[in-house]
């Protein structure tokens, strides 16, 4: 194989609505499937979006609507980083965020497996966030499935 | 694909069909139509079919464990079925499958729970 590697990049933004979440992973896979992944895999990319979306609203912005969320996702070769981004309340204790079953709002029914479905999910994770500072998730996978497509 | 929700009483079990998508957003009404169909009298246990149910994140996953309490909580029990691989996954991980039941189809379901009666 041989040629220049792949590269491309999408920026989205809307508020903090839940009707979003659908919206936010839809787009974002439709970006992927440029890499012509497999279903599993584009379900595993849907999988995480949605619950980075839902985290900042729920955590982030506390239900509220007018709140400004950020995907960044880009592709570089055979790999997918995505990053997704609140301007919320952050995360005061980010390792017990991390925990399965951990969750902030018990009293909103929550599984507390958001972080544990993401880690799961993607190859590398990275949660970076501070007390009224925001929130920033960063996650990149690679999709191996029929990499090879593009260039013959 | 919009969210759906069917709901079927088939003698004391309450059979529940979801398609489509269930996030956050439409968890809330799944938590509203089946927190109530769950509270009747009539009501002991509990199918939930996800055959024609095409993703789920976390959020799924709570507002089911918050059903299986509501049921559990009456004595009954909640058996889910038509599970696709990739919810089984999300099942595993949560450790849900350790204390919900799951069967291969509606049938298999509401036989189990019938021998369990």
């Amino acid at each position: 194989m041989s040629g220049s590697v792949f590269r491309n990049a999408m920026t989205l933004q809307f508020p903090s609505r839940s009707e979003n979440e659908s919206f936010a992973r839809v787009t974002v896979a439709a970006f992927v499937s440029q890499l012509d992944p497999t279903l599993d895999e584009l379900t595993d990319i849907k999988t995480v979006v949605s619950e980075a979306v839902t985290n900042a609203i729920i955590h982030g912005y506390e239900g509220r609507q007018d709140g400004i969320i950020t995907i960044r996702a880009e592709i570089d070769g055979e790999t997918v980083r995505i990053e997704v981004e609140d301007a919320g309340k952050g995360i005061e204790d980010i390792e017990q965020a991390r925990q399965p079953l951990y969750t902030s709002r018990p009293e909103l029914e929550r599984s507390g497996m958001g972080f544990t479905i993401i880690e799961n999910f993607m190859d590398e994770t990275e949660i970076i966030s501070a007390p009224g500072k925001g929130t920033l998730i960063r996650m990149a996978k690679r999709i191996e499935s029929r990499q090879e497509a593009l260039f013959n | 694909m919009r969210f759906q929700i069917e709901l079927e009483q088939h003698r004391k079990a309450l059979i529940v069909r979801l398609k489509g998508e269930l996030d956050h957003h439409t968890a809330e009404m799944l938590k509203a139509r089946m927190e109530d169909a769950i509270g009747r009298d009539g009501t002991l246990n509990v199918v939930l079919s996800l055959k024609e149910l095409s993703f789920m994140d976390s959020s799924g996953l709570g507002v089911i464990l918050g059903r299986y309490r509501q049921i559990a909580a009456k004595g009954g029990k909640m058996v889910v079925c038509d599970v696709a691989p990739h919810l089984v996954r999300l099942f595993e991980m949560s450790g849900l499958f350790k204390i919900i039941a799951m069967a291969p189809s509606e049938q298999a379901a509401l036989a189990g729970l019938e021998v369990a009666l």
